[in-house]
C-alpha cells in the first residue's frame, strides 16, 4: 500500500518493496513482506502491531542492523548506501535509536558523563573546550528534567528506569540526527513515568524538527503521540493514514479488534469478543 | 455486605538490608475484600505494591521480615505462621499468587499436568493421578484452554497461552483470595485481554472468592476491578470504587496519576498529559511529614511537618491529605 496524500514536506525515509525472509525452503518465514512507506520529515509516524507482525524486524532493516531480502530503502531521496563500515557509521549520523530495555542500552563501565561526552565528540566536537562541553552536556541534561550536577561521577545503573531512558533521550539531544528510531521505548516503565517520555518525544519534534518513528503495540500510545500510523500485521501494513481518521474510523479489520482490545474508560470494554 | 474474605489491619512489613538500613516497604495497610469482590491496587513502580503482595500472603522469607498488624484469610489469622506452615496450609487453598513474571515460572522439563499434581499433592498426597487429570481436564474445559496442553511442555506454549495456564495451575484447588501481581503487563493486547475474560471467569463462577488485582495500568484497573486502591510510599493514599477514583479522585497524588492515563478514544489527543515531577522519597529513611509534599503542586509548610492520617468519608471512600474535599476541590478547579 502506496500512501496516496502528498503534502509539501518531503519523505525522508522512505522503503520499495522492502521484505526480510529468515530462514529458506520449508522452514521460510517471511517476516516482512513487500511494504511500502513514505515517512515525512517532521512528523511523528507510529508502527502499531501485535508481538511476531514483523515491527522489530522492520526497524533493524531501517537502522540497517540486518540487511534487506529485496527491495530498497531510501533515505533523504537518495538510495540507501550502507555497504562498508564508514558508510554505515555516515548513515548513523543520520539516524538513531532508542530501544524498549533501558537497562541493557548502557556500557555499565562508562560513567554518565563519559556517554555524554561521547556524543559530543561523534557530532565532531572533540576539539571544544571543556566549559563548552560541560554546558552542552548540561544543556542535554536539563532538557529531559534531569540536574546533570547530580548525575556525574554516577554510573548508569545507580539510575531507575525511567531516568535511564530519559538519559537515552539526552544523547539524542546531542547527536541531533534527522531520524530517531524509538522501538517501545515506554514499554518498561510504569504508566506515571510514560507521560515524561512521550512528552519528550513531542518536545524533540517540535523543538529540533527530528522525524520520529515510533514503534508500539499499545495503540492508545500511538494516537496520543503520531501523526501518520501504520498498523501492521503479519508483516504487511493492513492500514495507514492520519491517527485521527485510522483510530476514530477504522477499517480494516484488524485495526478494529486491536482497538476494541485496549481498555478503555468512557466507553464499556466488550470481553466477549475475546 | 457479603462475607469478608481478607482482612488486614495495619499491616507493617520491612525489607533488612546488610547495612543496618531498614526498608519499610509496607507501613500500615489496612484492608478487606468481600466475598465477590475485587480489588485493584495501583502505583509507581517501587512504591510497594509487589511487598503487600507477598506479605498478605504471609511469604516471609529474608530480607522480608514481618513488623506487626493482622492478616486474616476468611476468619483465619495467618500473620503469626512460619513461611513453611504458611506453604502447607494457605497457598492454592487460601490463597492464590500470580507473580509477576508467572509465564516464566513454569520448568521447561515438566509437562503441565505434573505442576497440577504437584499442587494437588501438597495438600492432599492421596489422590490418584487419574483423578487429577480428569479434574484438571474439566476446569481447563470451562476456562477454554484445550485440553492438549495438559500433556505438552512450557515451551510449546506461546507467552499469553502460558500465563493462562499458569492462572489456571495456581486457581486448581479453588483458593478464597487470589492476589495477581501485574499478570498482564508482559503480554500484547489481544492475549490480556484473553487473560482478562479468564480472570473474570473465574470470579462468576465461583472458582476463587475475591481478588486482588496489582497493576500500574489504570484504564485496565478501571475495567476489571470494582474497588480500586492508591498506594504511595509504602502507605495507602486513597481508596473507593473503580468510577470514583477515575473520575473524582481526591488525593494530590491520584489526581496526577489519573492525567497520565492514555486510551484511543475521540478527544484524547488534545489534552496534555500530565506527568508528576520528581521520585518517590527514599523508604530508608521516610519523611516524618506527608509522603508526597516534596513532589505536590499544593503542597504547605505544614505538610512538611504532619504526617496526615487517613480521612473516611463514608460509602468505603478515604484519603490520606491534609486538605479537606473544598480545599481540594478549590485547588484542582484553579488549574
Amino acid at each position: 500500500m502506496v500512501v496516496t496524500n502528498t503534502t509539501e514536506r518531503k519523505p525522508c525515509l522512505s522503503g520499495r518493496g522492502v521484505t526480510k525472509v529468515f530462514g529458506f525452503g520449508n522452514q521460510k518465514t517471511v517476516a516482512v513482506d513487500h511494504v511500502d512507506f513514505d515517512f515525512r520529515e517532521g512528523d511523528i509516524i507510529s508502527i502499531v502491531g501485535e508481538s511476531g507482525s514483523g515491527k522489530t524486524t522492520i526497524s533493524k532493516m531501517i537502522l540497517g542492523l540486518i540487511g534487506v531480502t529485496e527491495g530498497e530503502i531510501f533515505f533523504q531521496g537518495q538510495p540507501r548506501d550502507i555497504k562498508t563500515h564508514r558508510k554505515k557509521q555516515e548513515y548513523w549520523k543520520g539516524i538513531q535509536a532508542i530501544f524498549q530495555d533501558p537497562f541493557a542500552t548502557y556500557n555499565m563501565f562508562k560513567k554518565i558523563d563519559e556517554v555524554l561526552l561521547d556524543c559530543i565528540n561523534m557530532r565532531g566536537g572533540k576539539n571544544l573546550p571543556k566549559e563548552e562541553k560541560e554546558r552542552l552536556m548540561t544543556e542535554a541534561c536539563s532538557f529531559v528534567n534531569l540536574k546533570y550536577a547530580e548525575l556525574t561521577n554516577k554510573y548508569p545503573f545507580e539510575l531507575s528506569g525511567g531516568q535511564m531512558q530519559r538519559l537515552m533521550i539526552a544523547r539524542i539531544f546531542l547527536l541531533k540526527p534527522k531520524i530517531l528510531l524509538a522501538d517501545e521505548p515506554t514499554s518498561m516503565i510504569d504508566a506515571c513515568s510514560r507521560a515524561t517520555i512521550l512528552d519528550m518525544l513531542l518536545k524533540l519534534r517540535d523543538e529540533i524538527n527530528m522525524t520520529i518513528v515510533f514503534i508500539t503495540h499499545d495503540i492508545g500510545l500511538a494516537y496520543y503521540v503520531s501523526d501518520t500510523i501504520y498498523i501492521m500485521e503479519h508483516g504487511k501494513f493492513v492500514e495507514v493514514g492520519k491517527a485521527d481518521d485510522v483510530i476514530l474510523n477504522p477499517q480494516a479489520p484488524y485495526t478494529k479488534r486491536l482497538i476494541s482490545d485496549v481498555p478503555k474508560i468512557h466507553e464499556e470494554w466488550d470481553l466477549s469478543t475475546v | 455486605m457479603g462475607k469478608i474474605m481478607l482482612d488486614v489491619k495495619d499491616l507493617k512489613t520491612k525489607y533488612v538490608t546488610r547495612f543496618k538500613e531498614d526498608v519499610y516497604a509496607v507501613d500500615g495497610v489496612s484492608l478487606q475484600i468481600e466475598e465477590g469482590k475485587s480489588l485493584g491496587i495501583a502505583g509507581e513502580s517501587g512504591c510497594g505494591k509487589s511487598t503487600l503482595a507477598l506479605s498478605l500472603m504471609g511469604y516471609y522469607f529474608a530480607p522480608l521480615h514481618y513488623m506487626s498488624g493482622s492478616i486474616e484469610v476468611d476468619g483465619r489469622n495467618i500473620s503469626n505462621m512460619t513461611p513453611d506452615q504458611v506453604r502447607k496450609s494457605i497457598l492454592g487453598t487460601e490463597i492464590a499468587y500470580i507473580p509477576q513474571a508467572a509465564m516464566n515460572a513454569l520448568n521447561p522439563t515438566q509437562k503441565i499436568i505434573r505442576f497440577l499434581e504437584d499442587v494437588i499433592h501438597a495438600h492432599d498426597p492421596k489422590v490418584s493421578k487419574k483423578d487429577i487429570y480428569d479434574m484438571a481436564k474439566e476446569r481447563f474445559e470451562i476456562l477454554g484452554l484445550p485440553e492438549s496442553v495438559l500433556q505438552k511442555h512450557a515451551v510449546e506454549l506461546s507467552g499469553g497461552m502460558k500465563q493462562r495456564t499458569v492462572i489456571a495451575i495456581s486457581t486448581i484447588l479453588s483458593p478464597k483470595v487470589l492476589i495477581a501481581d501485574e499478570p498482564s503487563s508482559a503480554l500484547d493486547v489481544t492475549s490480556q485481554k484473553m487473560v482478562i475474560k479468564m480472570m473474570r471467569d473465574l470470579m462468576e463462577k465461583g472458582f476463587i472468592k475475591s481478588m486482588i488485582f496489582i497493576t500500574h495500568e489504570l484504564p485496565l484497573l478501571y475495567n476489571v476491578t470494582d474497588d480500586i486502591m492508591v498506594m504511595y510510599a509504602g502507605q495507602i493514599v486513597e481508596k473507593g470504587t473503580a468510577k470514583e477514583m477515575v473520575f473524582d479522585s481526591l488525593h494530590p497524588y491520584t489526581y496526577g496519576l489519573m492525567g497520565s492515563i492514555i486510551v484511543p478514544e475521540a478527544g484524547t489527543r488534545d489534552v496534555k498529559l500530565t506527568a508528576i515531577p520528581g521520585t518517590p522519597p527514599n523508604l530508608k529513611r521516610p519523611p516524618a511529614g506527608c509522603r508526597f509534599a516534596d513532589r505536590c503542586k499544593y503542597a504547605t509548610p505544614e505538610c512538611k511537618a504532619f504526617a496526615p492520617a487517613m480521612k473516611d468519608i463514608g460509602g468505603g471512600r478515604a484519603y490520606r491529605c491534609s486538605m479537606s474535599l473544598e480545599q481540594l476541590k478549590e485547588v484542582y478547579g484553579r488549574d
